[in-house]
């Protein structure tokens, strides 16, 4: 089971943060803070996995994480993930934001944070991997945006582009 | 009131920020507006405050005023409103806040709605977030979403099984109907969820698991689906890198993996598929390698063929090889998985892992350093304690304390020679000294105490250690015991093994001293300098240089310290002639475990001598029999009064007055007031002379009268108590066998038994012949152990040969005194 997502940028900056378990506020906090702390430490040339922190609890939990540009993409996972697997995982998901967005960049992932919420959901549900298969992805986001933009244009609101 | 700005807008104002305090600012601003539209009920601009607010959560602002809201917009019948609705309850509520309870009609409404992504949404919340109640009412609704046809729902609808498993596991059987024919759609994605939810249900539920294997016939199908993804060949669909569908495989093997496990049939019928997926990935890329991993990861758990499983090995020592730090970690990971079931496996592949140690990654070296100790054993122990204590030098702190506690447990178990072990442990502790663990120091002690051919050896090695460096100090406390136990080794320069150094008395003495004055010597440190000098005192000739050091720390802050010096100055004033037996040679210890009442190994590492012998103790160790042990110390009689308790210890500070000292004391070696064999016994000691030591011990012993608890047939057994002092509940009871016929009774052997709530430890007896003509006695030591205080009761068998024919008989014990067990 994957127990939580985050996207984070060199300095620690939050971009995405998703737990599959429950924690309160602060000690999401706490668990950015502290994971970036550990993978921030990592030399460029050794291996993706890390054990995790303390708060993200337990001898179980591992931290795979991979470095894109400016940006850590941090999968926190249990024992019964494939550490290899998830590695993989991550770069679908990057492949998938950059299909999504063209040649999507940090900014991308700053001022659309919802849509990058509603593309993992296609992805991991409930902590565990629902749809890997890129296209298939991008159909249903797509299909979805779609139904929004038409909401908008019926009901005559704003525009609620955001 | 002007129209809320957007959520683009406000990301933008936040990073124009350029402190923490201007960013809380322009945010706490914000948020007041956004109350104030919530507060207005604005339906239109809802959604707009509602992911402002989420984004606001995510820098780590309090967000909660918008749960509320978010079940607002749930409800709302725009998909745009339900989609931000149901992204702020997954971010922001969770089972603990009541208001989540009240999301549940409105999933169940979504459910059934007539758009999927709609469902979808609902599905996607509920599976995420959804707490047991709301799981248990809307556990029907996802069952009946499994079984559609929309692929893109029974997907989600599986996944979202899974949450309800997991959250109510009695609705386990709920879902099974529904698994019957998961496995045979087309969809990738409904394939890899469906393998998902049978994991799920087959890792919680052994029956659910037999039920698989033997009704659905589930391996059959899995075979034939991965045969599938093999053989197909390019698809681009779901092609990652060259592999189809990557995922997917991971997933069933992982599924066969569970299926196979304890199980021959379904590990027959994966053997196959198993071996074809093993030769023919790809393993250029990280793809190929993580199907690769599964599998050899499958093959090690089912009851897989000896073929297969060399195979798997194979691949795995291919992935110690390989350049990519990730595939390396793995590898070492599953050799650690299987070391223990396929050792000798493992073991070829040794040197690799080993090299592995002198990786510069974190991750890869930790998992080596245990791999590595997994793997040691009598044969590879030199050359893997060479590598190992090379990596002890050079590696993180981090590592230092598992890595000596790890070659201290390697050393004890494998050692091939008692210097080596020696040696050993003297490089882990002037490499790592400050990060062994604190039993360390005991333990080593007693493992040099019990070398006893290697203490000239050790106490020189020592010696030069902490001229080198005093500042770790579990190598001092041990050094400086050394040195007051073994002074006058190290003084008369008699090392057999290594060129002897000169040094002299005072040399010894002036490092000790300085231990005792450096700023780096811990209080306990100090405590084990003072009474090595102390010891000293019998051992080297300068008595004075010791006696004004000890009378100056007379008057030292440390309480400890001034307890121990007012201590040993008593000694040297009024108790001068008890100071060479107190000082003696500590005798071969044993591990504490054999030791009932007492403690020979204290924490502090501080035990006063108890024999009360002038002579040195044997110097053979001996095998674990106490009483033998004992009975040599006393100087190899072979019938003497039997030392009634282990040799007791007490720390030099505990109880200050050394009358309560030498009244334990008096519990050994003294002669019992059973009837004396005729035997010379060697008498007790001086140590009792100079008090008045009859009343003394009268008053101790004699408090619990003994008895006689069998006689008959000529054969006579006495029973003598003592309580034993650290433990009340221990009653030490001593047998004294005499034997009145005109012939020996042999083969002399007594047996014990006591109610359950008691405890019985049988010592060995002095001898088997009970001598005629009460010529002797034979003794034995019996610890009965009495928690509840109940009246002590005992059946004994005893069994003899007299004149030529074997004897039995059974007997009760009833007649104990009461202050035995009271």
């Amino acid at each position: 089971m994957i127990k939580a997502i985050l996207i984070f940028n060199n300095h620690g900056k939050p971009r995405l943060s998703k737990f599959y378990e429950h924690y309160s506020e602060d000690t999401e906090q706490q668990i950015i803070r502290e994971t970036f702390h550990l993978v921030s430490k990592r030399d460029e040339n050794v291996c993706n996995f890390l054990e995790g922190g303390l708060l993200i609890g337990g001898s179980d939990n591992k931290l795979i994480y991979r470095h894109y540009a400016t940006l850590y993409f941090v999968f926190c996972v249990d024992s019964s993930e494939s550490e290899l697997g998830i590695l993989d995982l991550i770069q679908v998901f990057v492949e998938t934001l950059d299909k999504c967005f063209e040649n999507v960049c940090e900014l991308d992932l700053i001022f659309h944070v919802d849509k990058v919420h509603n593309i993992l959901a296609e992805m991991v549900m409930g902590g565990m991997v629902l749809e890997t298969n890129m296209n298939e992805i991008i159909t249903q986001i797509d299909a979805q945006n779609k139904m929004e933009k038409s909401e908008t244009f019926i009901f005559q609101s704003p525009r609620q582009d955001r | 009131m002007p129209a809320p700005i957007r959520l683009r807008e406000l990301i933008r104002t936040i990073r124009t920020a350029r402190t923490q305090a201007e960013e809380r600012e322009m945010i706490q601003k914000e948020c007041a507006a956004i109350r104030s539209s919530f507060r207005e009920e604005d339906n239109t601009y809802r959604c707009r405050n509602v992911a402002k607010l989420l984004y606001m959560h995510m820098l780590g602002y309090p967000a909660h005023f918008g749960q509320l809201e978010c079940l607002k917009l749930i409800a709302s019948q725009k998909f745009t409103d339900k989609r931000i609705g149901y992204l702020g309850a997954m971010l922001l509520l969770d089972e603990r806040q009541d208001v989540h309870l009240l999301m549940t009609n409105c999933i169940k409404n979504d459910l059934n709605h007539s758009t999927q992504y709609v469902q979808g949404l609902a599905l996607c919340t509920l599976g995420c977030m959804g707490s047991s109640e709301m799981c248990r009412d809307l556990a029907g609704e996802v069952e009946k979403l499994l079984k559609t046809s929309n692929s893109y729902l029974r997907k989600k609808a599986a996944l979202c099984a899974v949450h309800v498993i997991r959250k109510v596991p009695e609705l386990m059987e709920m879902f099974l109907p529904a698994t019957k024919n998961l496995l045979s759609e087309k969809n990738h994605g409904v394939l890899h969820t469906s393998v998902v939810l049978l994991t799920e249900m087959c890792e919680r539920s052994p029956d659910m698991l037999s039920h698989f294997r033997k009704n659905e016939k589930l391996v059959p199908q899995l075979v034939r689906i991965l045969k599938n993804l093999i053989m197909s060949g390019y698809s681009p669909e779901h092609d990652v890198s060259g592999i189809s569908d990557p995922f997917l495989q991971v997933r069933i093997l992982r599924l066969l993996r569970i299926l196979g496990r304890g199980d021959d049939d379904s590990s027959e019928a994966m053997n196959d598929i198993l071996a074809q997926v093993a030769t023919n990935t790809e393993t250029s890329k990280n793809v190929g390698n993580a199907i690769l991993y599964e599998t050899v990861l499958t093959i090690m758990d089912i009851k897989s063929e000896s073929g297969l499983r060399v195979l798997a090995i194979n691949i795995l020592g291919r992935f110690l090889l390989n350049n990519d730090k990730n595939i390396r970690y793995v590898a070492l990971t599953s050799l650690l998985k299987t070391v223990q079931t396929d050792h000798n496996a493992v073991q070829r592949h040794r040197s690799t892992i080993v090299d592995c140690l002198k990786d510069l990654d974190v991750s890869i070296k930790r998992r080596a350093m245990e791999l590595s100790f997994a793997l040691v054993n009598g044969n590879n122990i030199r050359g893997m304690m060479k590598e190992l204590l090379y990596f002890l030098d050079s590696c993180d702190p981090e590592f230092k304390a598992d890595c000596a506690s790890g070659v201290f447990l390697a050393a004890e178990k494998y050692a091939p020679s008692k210097r080596w072990h020696i040696d050993t442990i003297m490089r882990v502790l002037t490499t790592a000294g400050s990060y062994v663990r604190d039993d360390s120091v005991p333990n080593l002690i007693q493992l040099i105490t019990n070398s006893v051919e290697m203490h000239a050896y050790t106490v020189q090695r020592l010696y030069k250690a902490i001229l080198d460096d005093i500042s770790q100090q579990p190598l001092v406390q041990v050094a400086s015991w050394c040195i007051g136990e073994y002074g006058d080794l190290l003084v008369s320069g008699q090392c057999e093994e290594e060129e002897p150094i000169q040094v002299t008395e005072d040399e010894v003495l002036d490092v000790l001293e300085g231990l005792l004055v450096s700023n780096l010597s811990t209080p306990v440190t100090r405590g084990y300098s003072l009474t090595a000098i102390m010891k000293l005192s019998t051992r080297f000739s300068s008595v004075n240089r010791i006696k004004k050091v000890v009378s100056i720390y007379g008057s030292s802050i440390d309480v400890e310290l001034q307890q121990r010096a007012v201590e040993y100055n008593a000694l040297f004033k009024k108790y001068d002639h008890m100071r060479p037996a107190l000082l003696e040679r500590m005798p071969i210890m044993e591990k504490t475990a054999t030791n009932g009442p007492t403690e020979i190994v204290q924490t502090n590492g501080e035990t006063e001598s108890s024999v009360l012998d002038t002579k040195h103790p044997a110097t053979v160790p001996q095998p674990a029999n106490q009483a033998n042990d004992l009975l040599d110390l006393l100087g190899g009689n072979d019938v003497v009064p039997v030392i009634q308790t282990a040799l007791p210890t007490k720390p030099a500070s505990a109880g200050g007055e050394l009358l309560d000292l030498l009244g334990d004391l008096s519990l050994t070696g003294g002669p019992t007031p059973a009837p004396a064999p005729s035997v010379p016994i060697s008498q007790p000691p001086f140590l009792l002379d100079g008090l008045s030591s009859q009343p003394l011990f009268n008053d101790v012993a004699a408090g619990i009268p003994p008895m006689t608890a069998y006689n008959k047939n000529g054969l006579k057994i006495e029973f003598t108590f003592e309580r034993s002092n650290p433990n009340p509940n221990i009653a030490v009871i001593t047998i004294h066998a005499s034997n009145s016929t005109e012939a020996d009774m042999t083969d002399f052997v007594f047996q014990a038994a006591v109610p359950k709530t008691f405890q019985l430890q049988l010592l060995s007896p002095s001898s088997n012949i009970v001598p005629a003509l009460n010529q002797g006695t034979v003794t034995q030591v019996i610890r009965v152990l009495n928690p509840q205080k109940q009246q002590l009761r005992m059946r004994i068998k005893l069994t003899y040969t007299y004149k030529g024919s074997p004897v039995q008989d059974l007997a009760e014990v009833n007649n104990f005194p009461p202050q035995s067990w009271q």
